[in-house]
């Protein structure tokens, strides 16, 4: 090749390989819902920083980060996040944004969970009815709250005959519950979005401390994983708290579904990272 | 560019380089094997290889690419090349495997033949290998197959990144999780089809007679 062609296809190529690109390890409801492809290409426009995510749940999430696989992570599970933090795998964490967990479940609502106002008491209900139940059964956050949950409410669903472990993601797991004509728990934006093809109600869609659904970003700490692309998560992070990114996750999809998808906190964290 | 065709031509790619590294090693050993007669040690290790669970070959290569493990340094994890790595591991005792099965099954027959007509052993391992076009078609396109169609490893090693190592079986996954389902199925359907014209292919050209 004549090295004016070599030098025109390096330069043309420069762009691309000039910043090399941040892993956001994040989970399933944040990246299916089509949050991330609305909002991370405006950071790449800005600062030339290009973002691979890879969306997992929030317990494969943190393990990937914590091998410093990745250098940044989106996840909601807070007591995950204070081992995380407290093990020194993560810093700068902030609350970006937070919806609700819902407990959806066949129409006909068996359990009568309809008519609860206490969510404590609604899972009682499905518990004394042994009404089925679809688990996620994996370390996501959805997870980690049913498991709080059920435990809030004094009750071990685990072995009942009519409590299933999907082991697969909030979209399947939904599909399966409808299939089935169960309950189960879900966040927020992944309901709505698959609502429509689902023969499944919202029964419990109250504004409940024990239901709040917050999700945090986290950087990997670059002092105990050297090669991690620290400068780039602390962009990110920027980035994602600035007011009119913050005002661009408030009204994602808002239009759509006349409500909001993902509520912005602007870093503070209404659940305590514990 | 269109992303479906995107993600069609990237798993195209990955799963064809895939089988061309996993054949450039297991098509000679499954012809030597095959040509010379395979102990039972041989061909029970080949055999096995071939049940070999893909999510574990992934996780292997997982922990060997991660930034905390042997080969961090190389910064291959989640990167194509990666995923190529790992799926040659699970193409290469298919390849290896039925290229052997194969060749044995004729060896003995075309041996005998060639030095009934007094050729030696060499002329007797050129024609088995002229006899035994189909035989690799017929071991390359279960070892592509294999590949194209394998999601637990792609996704461990790959991460399901989209423009970059996203493929068809990932896509798949990713819309049924969505509640995409008819995305899900369109995309299943392509994949088929993709499969469908590369074994096409193979046999086509593969099993062409040399002019």
């Amino acid at each position: 090749m004549h090295p004016r062609w070599f030098l025109v296809l390096l330069l043309t190529a420069l762009p691309v390989w000039a910043r090399a690109p941040l892993v956001l390890a994040t989970t399933t409801s944040v990246n299916d819902s089509g949050l991330l492809d609305a909002i991370l290409p405006g950071f790449t426009r800005e600062t030339g920083i290009p973002v691979k995510v890879i969306a997992v749940g929030t317990g494969q999430a943190l393990a990937i980060a914590g091998r410093g696989d990745a250098d940044a992570v989106l996840v909601h599970a807070p007591s995950l996040e204070a081992g995380f933090l407290a093990e020194k795998k993560g810093i700068l964490h902030a609350c970006l944004a937070k919806n609700r967990f819902l407990i959806v479940g066949p129409p006909a609502d068996p359990a009568g969970v309809r008519w609860e106002t206490n969510v404590l008491n609604a899972f009682r209900k499905i518990y004394l009815k042994g009404a089925l139940f679809v688990s996620r059964g994996d370390r996501s956050g959805t997870y980690v709250r049913e498991q709080r949950l059920w435990k809030a409410a004094g009750l071990r669903p685990q072995g009942k005959p009519w409590y299933l472990e999907s082991g697969s993601g909030m979209g399947a797991t939904l599909t399966l519950a409808s299939e089935k004509g169960a309950y189960t728990l879900t966040d927020l934006g992944t309901f709505l979005f698959t609502q429509t093809r689902l023969k499944l109600a919202p029964l419990f869609d109250r504004d409940d401390p024990r239901m709040l659904n917050q999700y945090s970003f986290m950087a990997v700490n670059p002092e105990r994983y050297p090669w991690v692309k620290f400068e780039e998560a602390k962009a990110l992070r920027a980035y994602l708290l600035r007011p009119d990114v913050q005002a661009a996750i408030g009204n994602y999809q808002k239009a759509r579904f006349g409500r909001s998808l993902f509520e912005p906190l602007g870093g503070e964290c209404i659940l305590p990272i514990k | 560019m269109n992303e479906v065709l995107e993600i069609t031509l990237r798993s195209l790619g990955v799963s064809g380089a895939a089988t061309l590294i996993a054949a450039a090693f297991g098509l000679p050993l499954g012809l030597w094997l095959g040509a010379r007669g395979a102990g039972r040690l041989a061909r029970s290790l080949l055999y096995a290889g071939m049940g070999l669970p893909p999510v574990v070959v992934g996780l292997f290569f997982y922990f060997l690419f991660s930034r905390s493990g042997p080969l961090g340094g190389l910064g291959l994890l989640y990167t194509l090349p990666a995923v190529a790595v790992a799926e040659s591991v699970l193409a290469f005792p298919l390849i290896a495997g039925f290229t052997m099965a194969g060749v044995a099954s004729r060896a003995e027959g075309v041996r005998r033949l060639v030095k009934s007509l007094g050729g030696n052993e060499l002329q007797a391992f050129l024609t088995l290998l002229a006899e035994s076009r189909r035989v690799v078609v017929a071991a390359l396109a279960a070892g592509f197959g294999a590949v194209i169609s394998e999601v637990g490893a792609v996704t461990i090693v790959g991460g399901d990144i989209r423009h970059a190592t996203r493929v068809l079986t990932t896509a798949v996954v990713l819309e049924t999780r969505k509640g995409e389902l008819e995305r899900a199925a369109v995309l299943g359907l392509l994949l088929l089809g993709v499969t469908l014209v590369v074994s096409g292919l193979l046999v086509v050209f593969g099993e062409r007679e040399a002019a």
